[in-house]
């Protein structure tokens, strides 16, 4: 199954919105309530990613009998030290982003507790696709 | 804990979820950071939060929260009452401090996450 959603960099009040219904899903096709937390916080993690530093973005998940793949590409600043980004703490979140309760530099370390696999690759000045799978 | 007394010892008002007030929560977790909110792996979970906006809702949604309860007189938006309601999520407001909540829900017998 194919669901794709588009995300709107800079509109927190709609951050959320492809988790939500990803969650949802999940919950119809009957997978463990444990799986589902980490597939959505994950998920939720790098949509606010694409809010809070890109300018547009999608949201693609295929779900299986085995599994979840999502991959969310984004047109933004890119990431120019994926290693940097990938630390705990380490953030470039502006002002606005932290007054939202966000931008501690906790969601990619989060993403990669939560997911199975995680690829994450960018071109500077283009964008970012982060890819990750969860079994179930 | 029964949600129930969580209001009682809050002195709060409930917003969303008044029909699930004989639920537990075990747990407690005082946060205005979302992206803290989002490592928190504990079930029955009690959040108090002083960050009254829309993705403090969602937060909560992803991140399985049992009942979130903004402090410091904060209060919800009308977008934030319609999410809540939406997801099922039990929501209250005190105007206690943070210090103060944590405090009578931790003589309570609310525990800690970590
Ligand atoms: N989609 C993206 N486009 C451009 N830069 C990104 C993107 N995702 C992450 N980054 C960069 O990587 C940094 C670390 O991301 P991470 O999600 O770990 O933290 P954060 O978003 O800054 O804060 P938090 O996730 O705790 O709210 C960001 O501050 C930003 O510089
Ligand atoms: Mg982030």
């Amino acid at each position: 199954m194919l669901f794709k959603y588009e995300v709107e960099g800079g509109n927190f009040s709609k951050a959320g919105f492809a988790s939500s219904e990803i969650k949802k899903i999940l919950k119809q096709i009957n997978i463990d309530a444990k799986i589902i937390k980490r597939i959505v916080v994950a998920l939720y993690e790098g949509e606010v990613n694409v809010v809070a530093h890109a300018t547009r973005g999608t949201v693609l998940a295929d779900i299986d009998d085995k599994q979840i793949y999502i991959r969310i590409e984004d047109e933004g600043p890119g990431i120019n030290d994926i290693n940097l980004a990938m630390k705990e703490g380490y953030s470039t979140a502006s002002e606005k982003v932290r007054e939202m309760g966000f931008g501690a530099g906790m969601g990619l370390p989060n993403i990669k507790r939560n997911t199975d696999w995680l690829n994450l690759t960018s071109n500077v000045g283009e964008g970012t696709v982060l890819e990750m799978k969860t079994f179930f | 804990m029964k949600l129930n007394e969580v209001v009682e010892l809050l002195d709060a008002k409930v917003i969303t979820g008044a029909d699930k007030l004989d639920k537990e929560v075990s747990f407690g977790f005082a946060s205005d950071l979302l992206s803290d909110v989002l490592t928190i792996d504990s079930e029955y979970l009690l959040l108090l939060t002083g960050m009254a906006n829309l993705q403090a809702i969602r937060t909560a949604e992803m991140a399985e929260v049992s009942c979130v309860a903004f402090v410091r007189d904060k209060k919800m938006t009308p977008e934030m009452i319609e999410l809540a309601s939406e997801n099922g999520l039990v929501t209250i407001e005190s105007s206690f401090s943070m210090f103060h909540a944590i405090a009578v829900l931790h003589d309570g017998g609310l525990k800690p996450v970590y």
